[in-house]
């Protein structure tokens, strides 16, 4: 029976992990911020309703704001965005898997099934990213 | 230094863990809700864009409705609010004394938050923009 370890210190996954979770989290915030502050110089408040606004704050993609955005080429569809929107995939993906893999290691504490759900957790995160990373292109 | 996890269920219901637990509970909800759900679209705007799939536009245009929006701007707010809560205790251990208060000042914070913008948001639907 492994107990997911308490991280110590050092070139350890749990440590690194637990080190990208916090790091992730701040992030999130910064890019949020700079989505919803340029949005907002762009004049989003003259058009845009709010849940519109809180879509595009989440997540910069031009189909969160078509329906409400007369010309989404100004100033809505840039390779700026696309770069923005790669980070907030990469590290909300990261994070995103890495809590469902601490969520399932807390209930289920056998080795197998702990290389299991490693395994499985790891192609569904190349897969998302994969995918993912398309979608931002094809938009 | 395992801890027994040899509790069932509603055993479990009985444990009173109070704000933290709940704020744990939560913590975990809303991620998982988040993987799920945004998991789900990235994948369904991928058959939308490439293929038009049915299954996919009506998945996303589930997602572009009010009601869903409500739910997952809950939890990537109070996702967001509560881990943020939890850097700062991890920055200063010394503030974990404080644990409840801070957990009551998340609170403060989260509910005009949410509850402004979902006002907002019902009113604009009703309003029928």
């Amino acid at each position: 029976m492994t107990i997911r370890k308490i991280p110590h210190p050092g070139w350890n996954l749990e440590y690194l992990m637990w080190l990208f979770m916090r790091i992730s989290g701040l992030a999130f915030f910064l890019l949020a911020i700079t989505g919803m502050i340029v949005a907002l110089v762009q004049g989003a408040r003259s058009y845009m309703g709010l849940g519109t606004l809180m879509r595009w704050t989440f997540f910069p993609n031009p189909f969160h704001v078509q329906a409400e955005v007369p010309d989404v080429d100004l100033g809505w569809r840039s390779g700026f965005w696309q770069a923005i929107e790669i980070s907030i995939l990469f590290f909300g993906g990261t994070h995103g898997l890495n809590g469902l893999r601490y969520v399932l290691e807390d209930y289920f504490t056998r080795p197998v099934f702990q290389f299991l759900s490693r395994s499985l957790i790891f192609i569904l995160w190349v897969f998302l990213l994969v995918v993912a990373v398309f979608v931002v292109m094809g938009s | 230094m395992a801890l027994s996890r040899k509790v069932g269920f509603f055993e479990g219901l009985k444990y009173k863990g109070g704000g933290p637990m709940l704020a744990w509970i939560l913590h975990r909800i809303s991620g998982l809700g988040m993987v799920f759900f945004i998991g789900l679209h990235i994948i369904a705007s991928h058959f939308s864009l490439d293929a038009g799939s049915d299954w996919a536009i009506a998945l996303n245009t589930l997602y572009m409705s009010v009601y869903f929006q409500l739910f997952i701007y809950f939890c990537v707010l109070y996702h967001g609010l509560n881990g943020l809560r939890i850097i700062i205790l991890d920055l200063w251990p010394k503030m974990l004394e404080y644990q409840k208060e801070v957990t009551w000042l998340q609170w403060l914070i989260f509910v005009p938050t949410y509850g402004l913008t979902i006002f907002l948001m019902i009113q604009q639907l009703l309003a029928g923009e």
